[in-house]
């Protein structure tokens, strides 16, 4: 067991995972504007 | 007379066992219709790898091997290429109908990170533990993409992994589904709201998300970019012959290619290693956890909204598509037959294809930078 290499890799499980919502997230708006504008 | 039977002696048990390997893939590519149009020249390219040469890298294994530099390693020629034609396959709207359909995506990637923590504590670095967490990604092309680029020495290993996996979603996916969620929710119908959308949207769509995802994880540019470009084909309207040929003959010529070179890599030396088996195994890890995810965020998603979705369409998210959506929609049918998931599974699982390219590219930038690569 590593116990440091997971330490090194914990940072990248927390930001990779909530970068994705983020960008979900970004995508979702703009996606959502994108329809309420062309749907006019 | 001695030409013709020297190479029987070049023979090894371990070569025996590749054949047997590659005999059993090519068994549930036809008789239980697995992925074939992977596992068929994955199996045969397994036998032919580990046929005995005189030389090794000579014959066969150096016309595999130049198909593995110039379509995988050097450029990730055939991936990207592949994505060309599964955009030109996706329709997005039943996802563009209901955008929210995306944070289940976004939460089935969930295997991805869980594996990369739990590879690193077995002791493997960061290149290598990223290359196989991104098996969990459920999308051969991104798994390939990214342990090329992270230059991870277990490349075969997963590449076999992520599309074994793929064809076994159906089995994967429903034991773990029923354990996470009780009977009456995976009664819960929900109404589809079929609302239109717009062509300008449809067009639209694709440029956005490429150009969202390039800001963000530039790493994975490539892989949204074919990945829309296919879709943008599809949707323009004035690209029909185009489409078609993106969505049948190039998918197609690509996938044998894909295929027989990703068996370059099952040579017995490389391949016949305890650490293969423990990459198989966090594959598993990986899909488990995925499907954990995507169900866990739609049961939480219920405590907070008055429309109750049904947390099996979460187990969606994974990408396999359109495995996973049919998984999902089978498994509401069994409840009640009145229960259809199915256009609400398919946008999860079309938001997974998307979330899974995002993951990859955050997966490469965040190692990039951590290793200074």
């Amino acid at each position: 067991m590593r116990v440091d290499l997971l330490m090194e890799a914990l940072p990248i499980m927390g930001t990779g995972y909530l970068g994705i919502f983020i960008v979900t997230g970004v995508i979702i708006g703009v996606v959502s504007l994108l329809t309420k504008l062309t749907g006019r | 007379m001695e030409v013709l039977i020297q190479n029987f002696s070049y023979i090894t048990w371990q070569m025996l066992v590749m054949w047997a390997i590659g005999g059993v893939l090519i068994y549930l590519a036809i008789a239980k219709q697995m992925e074939p149009t992977l596992l068929l020249p994955m199996g045969f390219g397994a036998i032919l790898v580990n046929l005995p040469v005189a030389v090794e890298g000579t014959g066969v294994q150096h016309v595999l091997g130049t198909l593995f530099s110039i379509g995988i390693e050097g450029a990730e020629l055939f991936p990207l290429m592949l994505f060309i034609g599964i955009g030109a396959m996706i329709d997005f709207q039943p996802l563009l109908t209901n955008p929210k359909l995306m944070i289940f995506g976004a939460a089935a990637q969930f295997g991805i990170f869980f594996t990369l923590a739990l590879a690193s504590l077995l002791g493997y670095d960061l290149r290598d533990a990223a290359s196989i967490s991104i098996i969990g990604a459920a999308d051969g092309p991104t798994s390939i993409f990214v342990a090329t680029e992270l230059g991870s020495k277990y490349l075969g290993a997963i590449m076999v992994a992520a599309y074994s996996y793929m064809a076994l979603v159906p089995l994967i996916q429903p034991p773990i589904i029923k354990l996470c969620t009780t009977k009456a929710e995976r009664k819960i119908k929900m109404q589809y709201k079929g609302k239109p959308v717009s062509k300008t949207t449809k067009i639209l769509f694709p440029i956005i998300v490429t150009v969202i995802v390039g800001l963000v994880a530039p790493d994975a540019v490539a892989l949204i970019g074919f990945l829309m470009f296919g879709n943008l084909i599809r949707e323009c309207g004035v690209m029909q012959s185009i489409s078609e040929t993106a969505q049948n003959a190039l998918a197609n010529l690509v996938t044998i290619f894909l295929g027989i070179t990703i068996a370059s890599q099952m040579k017995a030396a490389d391949f016949l290693q305890v650490d293969t088996l423990i990459i198989i195994g966090l594959g598993l890890v990986a899909f488990i956890f995925d499907t954990f995810g995507g169900i866990m965020v739609a049961k939480v998603m219920n405590l907070f909204s008055k429309e109750k979705i049904n947390p099996m369409i979460g187990a969606a998210g994974i990408s396999a598509f359109p495995m996973s959506a049919r998984v999902v929609h089978k498994l509401g049918l069994e409840e009640d037959n009145q229960n259809f998931l199915l256009m609400h599974s398919i946008g999860v699982n079309v938001s997974g294809q998307i979330a899974s390219v995002i993951a990859g590219g955050l997966i490469l930038a965040l190692v990039k930078a951590q290793i200074g690569g």
